[in-house]
Parts: structure tokens; sequence; C-alpha cells
């Protein structure tokens, strides 16, 4: 493409499949405590 | 939905069903920023076309948007969010898994914006029992599930004046994962002040994370964080923060965290402070505070804390001898889908137990008494504030269903709800706004890094 550069693909649609196993850290809990960020939070699905 | 921006010199389209993120020349954003919904075929409507005519040619037009109908063919753009099945967040009886333990509701710091009340939440000071933190390890691993991790973040008032509470507290959590194959992770939230040589062992050999509560220049932090006696705390926790950090495994995690008011608007000196006393894993985080506090951050102050969280991302394209919590996205492989819906979990997935054994929905609703959950001695857990908690999210707060940044934020907070708005549901509006600021600079520093690898 000459006008766009895609910089990550549908994460969030492939993520559907094989997500909700629930093992990830709860936000909150890593340094927060007052303002909520999920997407920063790594998988620990290694499926 | 797609969210189109400019910073950075990077024209940006983040398409939020799909989670595709897109850098655009100058003549596909202005196309981009035409099309009103998913385009049907790849011919560019002449419509468009003579909107464009002063600033851009037919072709080049025609050409951009055949470009983002191909993408929005393949799912990148305009995608829908058919796909999320949301009864997969929420289920009937969702296990518990991390618990914030009140260890200490003592503290020995005054800090002027305290949300604990310098400690002890309005409720008194106390520490919390050996037996009590036991019971409370014994509550969640019973409603955990098949849950294998669970997270213990030992928080206060400062948990370290509690430390034979947090260190039988260990001792039984990993005696008990053995037996129930639970692997737990322990967090300690420290203000600094009592750490010596075996505390620092001891953390550093027990928890998996520390939070260590820094707000940056000496003189910021000094006017907030004060000793009992009403010093500054500076000069006594730097040193034994800087002690921590070196002999700490660098596979460990830790962040240096601060807070930042109307006091210090300017808080990306204090970022780079921090960053310049050697640490690299730091979170700055605007005050929780009532409404008509004087370092309350009030919404005429949005433009200087948007402007400020810009210079931090603009510094950031060069610099990365650190890391930004708040500028961390994983655009790869973050959190999937469900998670992001289901957002931080308080009152299901998460709860705070304080020393008398009392649970309530997430640390910043102890001591409201209407939000009492049950309590970890008598083994109850009130389902009803449970199911209410889960009821809002971002699939239910009509603010939330129509942000660009809900599968970043994941619905927000709901103390913040309750301490602002009065209710779990309304969405604390500067708190979003804020939040979408900083979303919209970590993605370009992705963008960024991509453009430049």
């Amino acid at each position: 493409m000459n006008h766009v550069k895609t910089i990550n693909s549908a994460v969030l649609k492939e993520s559907a499949c094989k997500g909700g196993c629930g093992e990830c850290q709860t936000s909150c809990q890593s340094a927060c405590k007052t303002s909520c960020t999920v997407a920063n939070q790594k998988c620990e699905n290694k499926k | 939905m797609v969210h189109t921006y400019k910073q950075g010199g990077y024209n940006i389209a983040v398409d939020v069903n799909s989670g595709a993120v897109h850098a655009l020349d100058d003549a596909a954003y202005r196309v981009l920023e035409l099309i009103p919904s998913k385009p049907v075929d790849d011919i560019c409507p002449q419509s468009i076309i003579d909107k464009l005519k002063d600033v851009l040619d037919a072709d080049s037009c025609k050409n951009a948007y055949r470009e983002l109908f191909s993408l929005a063919k393949d799912g990148l753009l305009f995608a829908d969010d058919d796909y999320i099945d949301v009864n997969r967040a929420f289920p009937e009886n969702p296990p518990l898994k991390a618990l914030c333990l009140h260890i200490s509701h003592d503290c020995n710091l005054r800090c002027k914006y305290c949300f604990a009340s310098t400690g002890d939440f309005g409720t008194g000071r106390k520490l919390m029992t050996p037996e009590i933190a036991k019971a409370a390890i014994d509550f969640v691993i019973a409603r955990s599930q098949n849950r294998r991790n669970i997270e213990i973040d030992f928080f206060g008032g400062e948990p370290l004046m509690a430390m034979d509470s947090v260190k039988q507290a260990v001792e039984y959590a990993k005696e008990q994962g053995k037996i129930h194959n639970k692997n737990f992770r322990f967090t300690i939230t420290t203000n600094g002040l009592a750490l010596n040589q075996e505390y620092i062992d001891y953390i550093n050999s027990e928890m998996s994370n520390v939070v260590l509560s820094l707000d940056g220049r000496p003189e910021v932090n000094d006017e907030m964080r004060k000793t009992v006696s009403g010093d500054g705390s500076y000069e006594y926790i730097v040193p034994k923060f800087k002690k921590l950090i070196d002999s700490r495994d660098k596979s460990l995690d830790y962040y240096v965290r601060g807070t930042f008011t109307r006091d210090n608007l300017d808080f990306t000196e204090d970022v780079l402070h921090i960053a310049d006393l050697g640490f690299d894993q730091l979170s700055v985080e605007p005050v929780t505070a009532e409404e008509g506090c004087l370092y309350a951050l009030q919404d005429c102050d949005k433009e200087k804390i948007f402007a400020e969280y810009e210079k931090l991302a603009e510094i950031m394209k060069e610099r990365r001898d650190f890391n930004f919590f708040h500028f961390m996205v994983d655009l790869e492989q973050g959190p999937c889908v469900i998670k992001r819906i289901r957002g931080c979990g308080a009152g299901y997935e998460y709860a705070a137990v304080t020393p008398e054994g009392d649970v309530y929905p997430c640390h910043q609703f102890v001591g409201k008494e209407e939000y009492r959950m049950g309590n970890v001695c008598d083994d109850t857990f009130d389902k009803k504030i449970s199911d209410e908690f889960m009821g809002y999210n971002i699939c239910t707060r009509e603010s939330c269903k129509k942000c660009w940044a809900k599968f970043y934020c994941s619905g927000g907070c709901s103390a913040a709800n309750l301490n602002m708005n009065g209710n779990l549901e309304d969405s604390y509006e500067l708190g979003c706004e804020l939040e979408r600021k900083r979303l919209e600079c970590a993605i370009m520093l992705k963008v960024h890094d991509a453009l430049n690898a």
C-alpha cells in the first residue's frame, strides 16, 4: 500500500478465539491503584 | 468505529473493534475522515473527491479510498464487534483471583492527598493479624475455582508496619498453594520509610512486584508526602528505594509510583526526575481527590495535562531508558478481548480485605459501609454486590459503548465514578479524557517505533 501502513493486525478479533483463561494479572494490582488501564497487561495464555 | 488523530507528526487510525492500528499519509487521512461507515465498494464517492478538490487531486483520492476499502474488506477498518461473546466475560459465578490485603490500617507518613485518610480509611488505626491474613488466603483459594494464578497485594496504610503478618501470610499461601495447585504472586506497595536491609532482602526474595511510592522532584514529593513530624520524606526514602532496586533481580517487576496533583501539572519534570535517579519502571498518576479540594484536578486543567502528556510522549520518542506505565500498550499480544470487557474485575475477580477481615469490592471502597460484601472469617461474600459490579462494563455503560478507547481502558474505575458522580455507572468524564489522551500518546509511540524500526 502507498497511503497506509498497518502497524498491527486484528489482534482483538483473533484473541476472542483463544482468550478468556483469566490467568492474567488484575490491572489494579500492577501499579495503578487509582487509574484503570487494562491494555498494558500481559497475556499469560501460552497456547 | 474508527478513531483518527494526529500526533507527533503522524496520522493515526485506530480501528476499535478489530484492534488494528494504521499510520496514514495526508491523502488517506483526509479521505478516511470523510468516510462515515464501512464502504461497500472501492469506488471513491464523488462527494469526497469534490470536498477535497482544493487539497487533493482526484487520482490520489481514488487510490487512497481503494486502499482503505481493502483494509475494511479484510476486517482491519470499520470492523464489526459481532465476534464478541459478552457472556464469556461474565460467567454466572466468576472466580475470585486477586486480593488487596489491607495488612495495615496505619501509616508512618501523613500524605496530604491520601485517599485512605492517612492510612486508616476512616476506620481506626489497626494491623491485620496473621490469623485474619491466613483466613483471607483460605477465602480466595476457596473461590478461585480453576484459576491457578492468584495475586495478593499487601497494601495499607503502610504494609511494612505489619511485616509479621505479611511474612506469615506469604508462608501460609505458599504452603496452601502447593496443596491446592495455586501459584501465588505477591506485590507490596510501600512508602519506603521503614525499609531496612532485612525487609529489602525479604521483598526481593518473595514479592514478584513491588510498588514504591515517590512523587518526583524533592519539593513536589515533600509538599505532599510528609512524615508524622511534618518533614518531607524524599531524603529518607530515595536512598532506600535505590538500595532495593539495585539488589533486585531484573526479571522481577517493580514500579516507582507517583501521584500528580493540581500543584504539579508540569509532572513530566517529575517523571524525568525519577528516571534520572536511575529507576526505569515508572508510573505517575492523577490524584484521586474529592471535588473542591485545593489540589484536586479540575476541568480547566485538562488542556495543560494533555499538553504535558504530549510533551512526555515527544521526549519518549527519543528517550527509552525508562517505561512509563500509562504509555505501555501491547498492540501485538496484549490482553484478550474477554479480559478487556471484564476490566479491573473489582467486586468479583478482585476484592479488598480490611484488618478486621471485611471484604470490599476494591481498596477504594474500603470504609464505605454500604459496599461491605462479607468477611473472610465467617466466609461470606455478597453475590448481589458482585453481580452489581459485573453489570457495569463497556457493553452496558452508555459512555463506554460509544468510546473508541473502550478496549484499552476497559471501562474505567467504578470508585472514581462513585467519588465524582455519586454512582457506579456514570463515567467520570475528566478521568476518561485523560485516559484517552494517554492512550493516544501510547499508540503514537508504537507507530513511531514501527515506522522508525
